[in-house]
């Protein structure tokens, strides 16, 4: 946990008493060694880190720790894997006081673009250390180890956070023993003697974590999983109240993040919480009071509804570069007033999106079904119509799955897009209950069943995408026109891509066939009703 | 990596003094650094407080059985390592001798792996030309030799020169430099005066014989160290200024 050649110890002292402790450390280590202060030491003085991650920690997740020691003028970026092995390093000379933090070109970007993008990084702690160096000298005088005494203030940036406590705190302060290249036994025999002084225990947690802990959190406390806890015995009243209060607070986590234009991604996962709280209110919602679904069923439409510009929009900016490399007879270079037509409406759209997020009806929302919410969650078990909650899982499960197996075998070669345009939506929901009820099913048999079906899911969507688009690019091309932001050369480069789009939207209709047959035919419905029946 | 080797034909002409200084100021502005001690008597290891003593002695370094990397030690000082001394360097042309094909090279060789690691490496070369001195010329990329202000003693610079003209492929750079001068010998100055003339690639900075660079040895810390702004301190740190420039 320490780094490399380190070992490092906690002092687990009352406040005040961290004096008497850390006397009692040296006068262990004097046993063996000759103790003196090493005044301006490498690595003594004053420290400024920030650690920085995703929202969704996609760095802690692949096991990297990246931090941004400041210097007087810039600093310096340092990749380590969690156990502190050094990955990379980039010198900074600037960097920007606020997020969205894009890194300047250099190895520690190289390494970690491929696990960011399209998320920017932002602060997850910053701490302030003050370190004292201690030489531990040999018979001859010679400086075999060094003892590294380490007082750790850590502040939580201000920043969207759920579950957030305290902004600042100070940490037991850290004692650690650093070996002298060349002179492992003397490391060793200090760390040994360290050992021995009561009130000292071995650090088992990196500063990182250490500095997490103490604000109140913990890494990875934000994903757009699902992951309500659910138990099969539970009325199921009680689940489902759970799930919604689950995708509520994914979704208004999100909403800080949306509102500063931090990154895309935050937008996306708040859209995904929507999408799987109107699939909820909709499939599950009978569990609820009648006029309580009918209400929000509304309110959530509305809510996807003022998102969706925005995010149709940052579609296509992220998918730019490869629609703009696809292009045969055009030029790239071509599509440039087009990528700046989008990136004006976004900016305005984003405007638009804002004032919906900060204004009276959203906010309503937001207080009024968590407060409905908690009061089923916290009553419903007293309910009269109390279902537990497996029963629910199951039969809903299995209706929507019959709804999708008779309704995608009318599906013929010559049926309108709409009909696979309705499937893909019936998937979505059945994909939807799947994962709300995860928890209850058997990871095996669930495995299966969500592989075959998101195998179905990706050709309705490329076939329903490609026909978006295509839509998107010719009403694109008016709207240009009309702003007169439209040069030839960049529409015959947008009709080059309608071409592209039409022609994935054919080979996703061929796909379908053989997709649906392998999800909906007999091995398909012996796979589900090995989920819901228990029994292969 | 450079390269640097400080080297003399004759013994006592405060050429580890040099190499210490030399190596210090080297890390000191930042550049890690490596110094290893070949002379068998130690002297640089001692001035460091390490023990003149490696694992399996000069015979597993030479032969390759034990990783120069393995031998490596910690000074006190940030940036700067050191590869101490071994009683069994005694034998290290012996020891050269025994390698197989190009025993003129086999230091350069061992050399290469550290290349990635360090920015600069100073051998501490023993006097008289031996195969230990060849190899060690062959190795450096600057011959830093230090000169008493003795007409004898530029001989040996002429000596050193034409033994190298013979080199075939690399042939470090030689940067002389007067060492031990006391300044109020007439004679000491007129040497100076007459070699700074006639060659170029005599530096510019003498440096003194000063009592307190003798006090080195008490102290075991280089002098930039435990007395950088004394006379002898500035003396090496121009010194250094004026070899990390070139070329």
């Amino acid at each position: 946990v320490t780094a490399p050649g380190q070992r490092g110890f906690v002092l687990e002292a009352r406040p005040g008493d961290e004096e008497n402790l850390l006397s009692a450390a040296l006068a262990a280590l004097a046993e063996a060694f000759t103790v003196t202060a090493e005044p301006g030491a490498p690595g003594s003085g004053t420290r400024r880190r920030t650690w920085l991650d995703t929202f969704d920690w996609r760095l802690y997740r692949a096991g990297l720790v990246l931090q941004f020691e400041q210097a007087r003028q810039g600093g310096r970026l340092l990749l380590s894997q969690a156990d502190g092995t050094p990955q990379a390093e980039q010198a900074v000379t600037s960097w920007p006081r606020r997020p969205p933090l894009d890194l300047p070109e250099g190895p520690v970007r190289d390494r970690i673009a491929v696990l960011t993008r399209p998320r920017a990084l932002l602060p997850t702690v910053r701490a302030v250390s003050t370190a004292s160096v201690t030489r531990l000298l040999n018979a001859d005088g010679k400086t075999v180890a060094r003892l590294v005494a380490d007082h750790v203030t850590v502040t939580a940036p201000s920043q969207p956070a759920p579950s957030q406590a305290a902004t600042t705190a100070e940490l037991a302060p850290r004692l650690a023993v650093t070996e002298v290249r060349g002179y492992p036994g003397p490391a060793r025999k200090a760390s040994a003697l360290l050992a021995g002084v009561p009130g000292l225990s071995p650090a088992s947690q990196g500063v990182f974590i250490a500095a997490l802990t103490a604000l109140g959190r913990h890494p990875a406390d934000y994903s757009s999983s699902v992951a309500a806890e659910i138990t099969a015995e539970m009325p199921a009243p009680v689940a489902v109240a759970r799930l919604l209060l689950r995708l509520l607070d994914t979704l208004e986590s999100n909403v800080d993040g949306v509102l500063r234009d931090i990154d895309t991604e935050f937008l996306h996962d708040l859209r995904v919480a929507v999408r799987r709280t109107r699939s909820a209110v909709k499939l599950l919602g009978a569990v609820l009071p009648d006029e309580l679904a009918e209400h929000y069923k509304a309110e959530f439409k509305w809510l996807g509804d003022v998102t969706t510009p925005v995010r149709d929009l940052d579609v296509h900016l992220l998918g730019f570069d490869a629609m703009a490399a696809q292009v045969e007879a055009a030029s790239p270079a071509d599509l440039e007033p087009l990528r700046a037509f989008l990136a004006r409406r976004r900016a305005r759209e984003v405007r638009r999106l804002a004032g919906a997020l900060r204004g009276p009806r959203f906010r309503a929302i937001a207080d009024d079904w968590r407060k409905a919410l908690l009061e089923i969650r916290d009553t419903g078990s007293a309910r009269r119509r109390r279902p537990a909650a497996v029963t629910l899982a199951l039969s809903t499960t299995g209706r929507a799955f019959r709804r999708i197996a008779a309704q995608g075998g009318t599906i013929t070669p010559d049926s309108a897009p709409a009909s696979l345009h309705d499937l893909r939506k019936r998937a979505k929901e059945l994909r939807y209950l799947l994962e709300f009820f995860a928890p209850l099913h058997d990871p095996v048999a669930y495995r299966k069943v969500v592989g075959d079906l998101k195998q179905l899911q990706d050709c309705l969507g490329d076939f329903q995408d490609s026909e978006v688009q295509r839509a998107e690019i010719s009403s694109l091309a008016e709207a240009m026109l009309a702003e007169r932001a439209a040069p030839a050369a960049t529409l015959l480069a947008m009709g080059e891509i309608a071409a592209k789009l039409a022609r994935s939207q054919a080979q996703a209709r061929e796909e379908f066939a053989a997709r649906f047959a392998r999800f909906a035919g007999p091995a398909g419905q012996e796979r589900v009703r090995v989920l819901l029946e228990g029994r292969p | 990596v450079k390269i640097f080797a400080t080297y003399n034909i004759k013994g006592g002409v405060g050429k580890t003094t040099a190499a210490v200084n030399l190596a210090y100021l080297s890390a000191a502005d930042g550049h890690r650094t490596l110094l290893w001690d070949l002379d068998p008597q130690g002297a640089a290891s001692f001035l460091f407080r390490i023990k003149p003593r490696v694992k399996g002695g000069g015979k597993a370094l030479i032969r390759g059985t034990k990783a120069l990397d393995d031998a490596i030690k910690g000074t006190d000082f940030d940036d700067l390592d050191l590869i101490p001394a071994d009683f069994t360097y005694r034998n290290m042309d012996l020891l050269l001798g025994g390698a197989d094909k190009k025993p003129t090279r086999r230091i350069a060789q061992l050399l290469r792996p550290l290349a990635a690691e360090y920015d600069h490496v100073f051998l501490d070369c023993p006097p008289s030309i031996s195969l230990v001195s060849e190899n060690v010329m062959h190795a450096a990329d600057v011959l830093v030799v230090p000169l008493i202000p003795t007409t004898l003693s530029v001989r040996t610079l002429d000596q050193l020169t034409e033994f190298m003209a013979d080199f075939r492929g690399h042939r470090p750079q030689v940067r002389a430099f007067f060492s031990m001068v006391d300044r109020r010998k007439r004679l000491h100055q007129e040497i100076i005066k007459d070699l700074q003339a006639e060659r170029v690639d005599v530096a510019a900075t003498p440096i003194p014989s000063l009592s307190l660079i003798e006090r080195m040895s008490v102290e075991r810390a280089p002098i930039t160290a435990f007395a950088p702004r004394s006379v002898a301190a500035r003396a090496y740190r121009d010194l250094w200024t004026e070899l990390s420039h070139d070329g």
